[in-house]
């Protein structure tokens, strides 16, 4: 690999410092399992790298009930994936951080490292996504919260500016009778991709079985994760029966916009996210 | 550029003069001659690079060695005791787990991690605990039956 500058800064606010510094020359590194890759094949090369991996303030997961989830931008999917917290309220959050690479990558990858690659594939975004998560970013000239939503500008981009560093997620307090599901298609554990990712967070009540909300996100079929939002429509007050089950994936597919690469053929995609979006609303209803 | 890091690796005290930009996969088998750890992809993908760093299993070729130091270190050299095998190494030759051996030290270092969290595991779980590492030779059968012999040595060695 090129040579570099290396620091290692304390706390977020020596971080900050240094990206405003270096800007477009610097690259944080987290985890490192997505920027030692790029690193090595020589698709970034930045003069200084920022470890903010030993940075304690932002390894944790805080949830009480009735209060809203924040999750620090470094924990790991594996934390994630095994945490007692979240599976009681977010089980959606740890399904989709244990179908992440593999275990010796989920030992070391963290959220925020997920979310900031903002790969249209990347497996944490969805669920978040479909629970209406917010991202904190701390930067020079402050903090702001953004919904997760718009943090994705295109493949491997994200909105922030130099100086910024996403600091935390953070996830509304589930409305009563809420279930979600991550689904994901893919090569297992080593090249390991989604070809396709579906997260649906519905809102069924309990007697009635009326769907009062749903949200349906799709991974790998679009520039960014996107939200199905013809599909949720053909849902919402509706009694989710097999006819609309059938109906409301195959709107999704048609607001799928993928392409073809080493993975998949965009046509195959869309067949899988009708089959996927299938499977989940399945398992929901 | 150079700095001056001490790693401690299977129990011993290295004391290495490194580049940031080196990875620890490089350190251990370039600068230090433990080539037990192997460069299979040195992209994260195959698992032959596995080591495991304060107990967890990591690959060596995605992790900076200056991030590795002060942190104990584990690799395929430090599982024998002299001359005596690790329960799992022992399993993988009596079951004929390996062929060609590249795959081998990051198959063990990853089921010596699985196991000491997951002591009785099933099948299936064994395999989603190895579905990092990537075995050209056997077909990951006779790995499987060795790492259920491991498991069941191990629970009596205690």
């Amino acid at each position: 690999m090129r040579d570099f500058e290396y620091f290692e800064p304390a706390s977020v606010n020596e971080a900050v410092a240094l990206l405003a510094k270096y800007k477009k020359e610097a690259k944080i590194l987290a985890g490192g399992t997505d920027v030692m890759v790029k690193l090595k094949h020589d698709f970034i090369r930045p003069k200084y790298v920022i470890n903010i991996g030993a940075i304690p303030t932002l390894n944790y997961i805080d949830f009480d009930h009735g209060k809203e989830l924040r999750i620090g931008a470094l924990t790991t999917m594996r934390t994630l994936s095994e945490s007692a917290k979240l599976v009681k309220t977010y089980p959606v959050i740890c399904q989709a951080a244990s179908q992440l690479g593999n275990p010796a990558i989920r030992n070391v990858a963290t959220l925020g490292g997920n979310l900031c690659n903002a790969s249209p594939a990347a497996d944490s975004a969805p669920a978040l996504i479909g629970l209406s998560a917010k991202a904190k970013i701390a930067g020079p000239d402050g903090e702001r919260i953004i919904p997760l939503e718009n943090f994705f500008s295109g493949p491997h981009s994200n909105v922030l500016k130099a100086g910024e560093i996403l600091t935390e997620i953070q996830a509304p307090v589930p409305q009563a009778n809420t279930k979600g599901v991550y689904l994901k298609c893919g090569a297992r554990g080593v090249a390991d991709l989604a070809i396709v990712g579906v997260a649906i967070i519905a809102t069924i009540e309990a007697k009635s079985k009326v769907c009062s909300d749903i949200k349906i996100v799709l991974g790998s079929v679009a520039p960014t994760p996107v939200r199905a939002k013809k599909a949720e429509e053909s849902i919402k007050g509706q009694k989710i029966t097999e006819a609309l089950i059938d109906e409301s994936a195959q709107i999704a597919a048609s607001e799928a916009r993928p392409i073809t690469d080493q993975r998949s053929s965009a046509e195959y995609r869309k067949t899988l996210v009708k089959v996927y979006v299938k499977r989940a609303l399945r398992e929901l209803a | 550029m150079k700095q001056d890091i001490t790693l401690k690796i299977n129990g011993e005290t290295y004391e290495v003069r490194i580049k940031p930009s080196e990875t620890l996969l490089e350190v251990l088998r370039d600068k230090l001659g433990l080539t037990g750890t192997k460069e299979g992809c040195d992209t994260g993908k195959c698992g032959a690079c596995t080591v495991l760093i304060e107990g967890k299993a990591v690959r060596s070729c995605l992790t900076l060695a200056i991030t590795a130091r002060d942190k104990e270190i584990t690799t395929i050299e430090g599982l024998a005791r002299g001359a005596e095998l690790h329960p799992i190494q022992q399993a993988f030759v009596d079951y004929g787990a390996l062929q060609c051996g590249f795959c081998t030290p990051g198959m063990i270092m990853i089921s010596n991690a699985f196991l000491e969290e997951n002591p009785d595991p099933t099948e299936k779980e064994i395999r989603e605990a190895l579905i990092g590492n990537i075995c050209r030779c056997t077909g990951y059968v006779k790995i499987v039956e060795a790492i259920q012999a491991s498991a069941k040595a191990m629970h009596q060695a205690k």
